[in-house]
């Protein structure tokens, strides 16, 4: 059986993921691998936050707070208490999910504006904290941060081997929201979506679909948070700031909500033109932000991934 | 096993000083297809979101099945066996057909949180999907985007979706509005095939299609019930004619 809710594609999909897994595997031979990695980054942070907005109708206006938090859990771990780094990457997505789990309790009882305003009280909460605790060395943020040996025997400080761990991570990553989206619980969170009030009358304690899916977009949030400060052996307090939590939504819209590969390249699409752009135009980096975001909403609200599956459908239906 | 499925006492919902059910005591009797009828505002939906739990009563208590459920969760209520549906058609609008029905039945593969699980795993649901689909005559939308079908196909699919969780009693809001004479014939003729082995209480304007399927029938005017009994007696009671305002022949109500 097709999953006939999806639009029809003239590529296979398995095909698609497989070329794009080998492109992944070659790129930091042709490209700056310290940028590729970023970008990976910033790509699972977006497809974590689009699971919650795009396929359970979440709009959570606080996931800097889980990226940050990881990244600060992470960075503690393998500077100061000394753990390697996969043990450090795996204590900062843990702690981001306890956070997930106290987010997702507090505010999925709310909906809508009042769900989103929540969710930012508290990562404003978080930044607060993170400010004023001694440890995290306040606004220059936590620095020194080695970046260690892999299993205690790969050594990370060489890039191309830091460059495999991170597309490593984010393959797990875009594969556990792959999968949860086409996964039994992903029929449910879409059911949701789309009718709460038909879901609830079919059985279902939405509730508790909902933090589900909350806690598992804060888990991988935070796994590319965490990651990320081990690449720039930093963890910076730009990533508990509400800024990143407003950039992961324009990210995801410019990309495509509620598709599978969308806010991966919204995400790259912003971070190369943040980085094209930062030492030529300055500031106006963030009106022009503001400029592709107003003509995405009003010209092209799908999202550049969205409208070109309606082409490949329109196309396909004739 | 008491003759009656579903009992209210007293059951009461004010909004802020406004009664919009007060002290109703409906008597469901098991098998039955009973009506629930009156004038715009007289509160029949609130009874349904009240038997539901959608919304919580200010006062009375809900018995179903021998089972006080007052104060239960409405997801649990719907595990219990009551379904109801909705006065607006409540589908998924952008899964197909076949998904529709299958969130249905999907409960009870205890895999609803799985999500390391490929939805491929559901396809074992698929033949009994079918047979609901087949019951209601949707067999060749089966792979259709839900919203693409024609409004009353979609109140049939709402209705195979309910079926799938095998409910004991059905609470049907208005299952005919908004259609034309051969929609509404062919939902009436899927009411009565689903009305086997189990009870239905329904919300209905189209008082022949009340006249014709409903066993039972319920009027309430303003928040009270006004007269219960079969259809001949209710339809000769004068104050069931006078709540009808501006007409002393009931079926002038038709619409």
């Amino acid at each position: 059986m097709s999953t006939p809710s999806q639009t029809t594609t003239l590529i296979k999909p398995e095909v698609l993921y497989t070329g794009l897994f080998i492109v992944g595997l070659i790129a930091p031979f042709a490209i700056y691998p310290t940028f590729l990695m970023k970008l990976f980054c910033f790509a699972l942070f977006a497809c974590a936050f689009n699971l919650l907005l795009g396929f359970a109708g979440l709009l959570s206006f606080g996931h800097a707070a889980f990226l940050g938090t990881a990244g600060y859990v992470c960075g503690l771990m393998v500077r100061d208490v000394g753990v390697t780094p996969e043990v450090g990457i795996l204590a900062g997505t843990v702690a981001a999910g306890l956070l997930g789990w106290l987010f997702g309790v507090l505010a999925i009882r709310r909906t809508g504006i009042y769900f989103a305003m929540i969710t930012l009280a508290l990562a404003q909460m978080v930044y607060f904290i993170v400010l004023q605790v001694k440890a995290t060395g306040g606004e220059d943020g936590l620095q020194g941060v080695p970046r260690g040996h892999l299993f205690g025997v790969v050594d990370l400080s060489d890039n191309i081997a830091m460059y495999y761990l991170v597309y490593a991570v984010f393959s797990v990553g875009f594969f556990i929201i792959y999968r949860t989206i086409h996964s039994p619980f992903g029929q449910i969170l879409k059911a949701i979506r789309e009718n709460e009030p038909r879901a609830i009358s079919l059985g279902y304690d939405v509730n508790r679909f909902k933090l589900t899916a909350f806690i598992i977009s804060a888990s991988l949030a935070g796994l590319a948070g965490a990651t990320k400060t081990l690449i720039f052996q930093l963890a910076s307090l730009s990533d508990v700031h509400w800024h990143t939590s407003g950039e992961v939504v324009l990210m995801t819209l410019l990309g495509g909500l509620g598709t599978i590969l969308g806010p991966a390249v919204g995400s790259a699409t912003i971070i190369t033109l943040q980085n094209e752009l930062a030492d030529k135009v300055g500031s106006w980096v963030t009106v022009i932000m503001g400029v592709i975001f107003v003509v995405c909403v009003l010209a092209f609200r799908r999202g550049i991934v969205g409208e070109i599956q309606a082409l490949i459908h329109r196309a396909g239906i004739r | 096993m008491s003759e009656f499925i579903l009992e209210t006492a007293g059951l009461t919902k004010e909004f802020k000083g406004f009664a919009a059910v007060s002290n109703v005591d409906l008597k469901v009797r098991r098998g039955h297809i009973h009506a629930l009828i009156g004038p715009n505002g007289a509160g029949k939906t609130t009874v349904f979101n009240l038997l539901t739990k959608f919304l919580p009563p200010t006062r009375g208590s809900i018995i179903f099945d021998g089972q006080d459920i007052t104060r239960e969760a409405p997801a649990a209520t719907a595990r219990r066996g009551l379904v109801r549906s909705f006065q607006i058609s409540a589908t998924f609008p952008h899964l197909s057909v076949m998904e529709n029905v299958r969130i249905g039945l999907q409960r009870k593969l205890g895999t609803e949180f799985h999500f390391w699980r490929s939805e491929k795993s559901l396809n074992v649901l698929n033949d009994r999907a079918m047979e609901l689909l087949e019951a209601v005559d949707l067999t060749q939308f089966a792979d259709t985007i839900t919203a693409e079908m024609p409004y009353g196909r979609k109140r049939a699919l709402e209705i195979a979706t309910t079926l799938a969780l095998e409910p004991t009693m059905m609470l049907l809001d208005e299952p005919t509005q908004g259609m034309g004479q051969e929609d509404i014939s062919r939902v009436v003729e899927l009411i009565r095939k689903v009305s086997a082995n189990r009870t239905i209480l329904m919300v209905e304007h189209n008082l022949s299609v009340v006249a014709n399927l409903c066993d039972r029938i319920t009027v309430l005017q303003r928040g009270s019930i006004l007269a219960e009994g079969p259809y001949e007696e209710v339809s000769k009671n004068p104050q069931v004619l006078e709540a009808y305002v501006g007409s002393s022949d009931m079926n002038d109500a038709h619409h």
